[in-house]
């Protein structure tokens, strides 16, 4: 390792650059930032919806183009997000939620088109980290990774499926119950060793499995449209008047600015590299960390731009560090990542250790489309600002009934099949319940594609170790996961048992607003 | 909350039908389906026992029946128009059901979002993206 690995990754990512600047991966990857940035902005349209909503459409596309174009609308509607937080004081998205806090009071002292500005610029920053993260750790991780056998992977997934699940959102054991629903969910159809068919209940239709469309449009789609149809919002855009000359901030403003995103960037990456804790967890351990260094904590929630700057970067930063774990191990490390993996394995692409090697021109393209898509967005957000405020005016009953057919003529388009468009209603309806019961949706797309392998990884572990299930803890590297899930599990049951003593701190609560 | 723990108690037999199977093929399922069981009596245990005090209830504040009845029916309209009318009537319906559910909705600003996103849906994904859909055909199935 060392010097000769960090010549091939720029090598490496020199290609992916001439990958991402043909013509076509160009455009795709500037309809996916402008896609994403939109619908971060559009409240009730996260990118999860939109993802599955674009998904269909790529059928038709290259793989590469198809990636760089989904993960375009991943990150771009993260830059969309905050515009929603600072102007209006909407939590569109939770990773923003936290922005609101001293984002829109910098707005109402007219301060607002500097937040913008240096939000966007710490965006940046915190992105570009992230992606540098990303050049050099993941073919490292990936040496690491193509030693393993069956019984590292199976105990990795377990890692990354527990992890995912319980340090997200919501009540830990629900989230573990969710995973275990999506990998039954994986379960269903025709098994891939014996070809016995598995609660099928005899429908032809349901041997090839459940269409990860379905799923997707049916708990982000449909669930999503009976969670916020009718919901009365009222939008104040009284403050969202910017113009371009507001957005330079002042010399005391960088200044200040330029710790904070240090830190959020550290926050950030930190998080990335955990499985499962996400940008939202970033961004709030960002504010706190911002909150305990700085010397007048009194002062936060007022308009501080440190408040601002420290969640932008750090979410940022760990949207692109999530990526790593995602493309150099095959393991997402939330429902999004999943998506993802899901589209490239539509595309025929298996992901794994091996997708570097195999493909590199999806994996260095994509690394190298991200440097491209960050720059267009900072480039786009500042005029656009304007436009995506107006957007927020369009009211939702034109929005969701045109998502609506999105979504079926989607389904219907996958596999030319009307009962998949039926197949996405039931599982938005049972979505829906899910949520109205504290039961968060994501992990279960998080455990539906990762169970198919993690249920192939785990026979073939045991088929070599001839039925014996310690082979999950005599092998070194396979122990370490399964020790960790172990001290994971200890860790929740622990916070739970704890008396709560002195309440609440303010980032938890928000936390719990946003969901 | 005792509602919810009520839900939990009657879904766990039900996921119980899953772990019956041959050993080769049903092993994973048999696992988790007992996994399941476990955290539901988990989830229903711990419902229970903050069921005073916290108060939450299973609907939302307001209960738009109507409108949900709305938004699951226009994949159905999908299907059935679609399947009968091919993808212009099957469109229409779809949107048209969709946006009934919306409380301040007019028949006038119906008909018009229906037909605009039937017009660019079908030129969108019948001319440009060729999915094989008949774009109108009477009494097909």
């Amino acid at each position: 390792m060392g010097w000769p690995v960090i010549a091939t990754a720029l090598t490496d990512l020199f290609h992916g650059f001439e990958v991402a600047f043909e013509p076509h991966n160009l455009m795709f990857c500037f309809i996916g930032v402008l896609v994403g940035n939109m619908v971060g902005v559009l409240p009730g349209m996260g990118p999860l919806a939109t993802i599955s909503i674009l998904l269909p459409l790529t059928f038709g596309i290259k793989p590469v183009g198809a990636i760089l174009m989904l993960a375009g609308v991943m990150y771009g509607a993260q830059y969309g997000g905050a515009i929603c937080s600072i102007l209006l004081n909407l939590p569109c998205h939770p990773p923003h939620a936290v922005t609101c806090l001293d984002g829109f009071p910098m707005t109402k002292q007219g301060r607002g088109g500097v937040a913008l500005g240096v939000t966007v610029f710490a965006s940046f920053v915190g992105a570009s980290w992230g992606i540098t993260e990303m050049i050099f750790l993941a073919p490292v991780l990936v040496k690491v990774a193509l030693e393993f056998g069956p019984a590292e992977i199976c105990s990795l997934m377990l890692l990354g499926l527990l992890a995912g699940s319980t340090l997200a959102r919501g009540s830990p054991v629900k989230g573990v119950a969710m995973t275990v629903l999506g990998l039954m969910l994986g379960i269903v159809g025709t098994d891939i060793e014996t070809g016995a068919e598995r609660f099928t209940f005899g429908m032809t239709h349901l041997y090839d499995g459940i269409e990860l469309i379905a799923l997707a449009l049916g708990l982000f789609g449909i669930g999503e449209f009976m969670n916020s149809v009718n919901q009365v919002s009222l939008v104040n855009t009284k403050y969202a008047k910017v113009r371009l000359r507001d957005m330079r901030p002042s010399k005391d403003d960088i200044k200040r600015s330029i710790f904070p995103m240090i830190r959020g960037t550290l926050v950030g990456s930190l998080c990335a590299l955990i499985p499962g804790t996400g940008p939202t967890i970033a961004s709030f351990v960002a504010y706190a960390t911002e909150k305990k260094v700085s010397r007048t904590p009194e002062l936060f929630g007022t308009g501080m731009i440190e408040g601002v700057v420290a969640p932008e970067t750090s979410t940022h930063s760990s949207v692109q560090g999530d990526f790593i774990p995602t493309m150099s191990l095959g393991i997402p490390g939330d429902a999004v990542m999943a998506l993802l993996l899901g589209a490239l394995m539509i595309q025929g692409i298996v992901p794994g250790p091996q997708l570097i090697s195999e493909h590199p021109d999806i994996f260095w393209g994509l690394v190298a489309s991200f440097w491209i898509g960050n720059i267009l967005l900072v480039i786009l957000n500042v005029p656009l600002i304007g436009l995506w405020v107006k957007m927020l005016t369009i009211p939702y009953k034109y929005l969701y009934p045109s998502a609506m057919f999105f979504v079926c003529i989607g389904v219907y388009a996958a596999n030319n099949d009307m009962f998949q468009v039926g197949e996405t209603a039931v599982i938005g309806f049972v979505g829906y319940v899910l949520m109205r019961l504290g039961f968060h949706p994501a992990p279960i797309l998080l455990g539906f594609v990762l169970g198919p392998r993690f249920e192939e990884n785990f026979r073939r572990a045991l088929l070599i170790s001839r039925g014996d299930l310690a082979v999950f803890v005599e092998r070194p590297i396979s122990a370490v996961f399964i020790g960790l899930c172990v001290l994971l599990i200890a860790l929740q049951v622990f916070v739970r048992l704890r008396p709560k003593k002195n309440g609440r701190t303010v980032p938890q609560t928000a936390l719990e607003s946003a969901e | 909350m005792i509602l919810f723990g009520l839900v939990m108690a009657l879904k766990g037999p039900s996921y119980r039908l899953g772990t019956l199977m041959h050993m080769g093929p049903g092993f994973l399922p048999t696992a988790l389906g007992v996994i399941l069981i476990c955290l539901g009596i988990a989830i229903a245990g711990s419902a229970l026992t903050v069921a005073e005090g916290e108060d939450e209830d299973l609907l939302p504040a307001n209960r738009e029946w109507f409108a949900w009845g709305c938004i699951l029916a226009s994949p159905l309209a999908f299907m059935l128009f679609g399947a009968l009318g091919g993808m212009i009537p099957g469109t229409f319906a779809c949107v048209f059901v969709a946006a009934l559910g919306d409380r301040d909705a007019t028949l006038k600003s119906m008909l018009a979002l229906s037909a605009v996103v039937t017009f660019f849906g079908v030129l969108l994904f019948s001319y440009i993206l060729q999915i094989p859909m008949p774009v109108l055909r009477w009494g097909g199935l």
